[in-house]
């Protein structure tokens, strides 16, 4: 069962109220998705994120069927809005 | 040079980075909070750790396709007042063309890439996150 880190930024961090989370998804073939799926299930306050938010795993973004394995840190980008 | 600081940006330095007799030509792209309304200043937040690889990458990506520019940049975080800068972006090269279009690139792909975020404060004492993809947030603004 992979372990992963989630942190949550900027908006993100205001809804849930937190920096960061850990997860634990089951299977070996767990993507993005479910992590962010198991992150709103458990983490209070998480509904309130967007279903497909933008993602990045491990400082990458990806898209969200991409794989995580253990001790992976998955973090959820509001909106860019740099510059 | 770091390039995220919560430090005023001095445009000094980076232009001492970039500078060189060879390169006759140095574009600076600085962007300002902007006063809009009753916008106070700007709050910004990043992932700093991913953001400082996105520009190291974005850099790199320049001086590949602009081999005789050379090219830096910084990025300010925290609380910024109306009227001072938020980013600034210096290129040098020999001749103007490639200054202006390695500078060019790299704010674009700022604007695209980067992991950092900004809230509006206002007068009211009321704050908002930009999302620039127009989607609802609860009073969002746009700002391309």
């Amino acid at each position: 069962m992979p372990n992963v880190t989630v942190r949550f930024f900027a908006r993100y961090a205001e809804l849930t109220g937190r920096e960061s989370a850990g997860v634990l998804v089951s299977g070996n073939s767990a993507t993005v998705a479910d992590v962010i799926e198991r992150v709103r299930e458990t983490v209070p306050g998480a509904r309130a994120l967007p279903p497909r938010p933008l993602a990045a795993l491990n400082m990458r973004q990806v898209k969200l069927d991409a794989r995580v394995s253990d001790g992976d840190e998955v973090a959820l980008l509001p909106p860019l809005s740099g510059g | 040079m770091t390039y995220l600081t919560t430090a005023p940006i001095s445009v000094e330095s980076l232009l001492a980075a970039v500078q060189s007799p060879e390169r006759g030509g140095t574009c600076v792209f600085l962007g300002t909070v902007r006063r809009d309304d009753d916008v106070t200043g700007i709050e910004y937040s990043a992932y700093d750790e991913m953001a400082d690889a996105e520009i190291e990458q974005m850099l790199a990506e320049a001086s590949e396709r602009w081999p005789e520019a050379r090219l830096t940049l910084q990025h300010r975080l925290g609380l910024i007042p109306v009227g001072e800068a938020s980013i600034a972006i210096a290129a040098a090269a020999p001749h103007r063309d490639d200054a202006f279009a390695a500078c060019r690139y790299v704010i674009e792909e700022v604007k695209q890439r980067l992991p950092i975020w900004k809230k509006e404060l206002r007068l009211d004492g009321t704050a908002t996150w930009v999302d620039p993809t127009g989607k609802p947030v609860a009073g969002g603004l746009r700002d391309r």
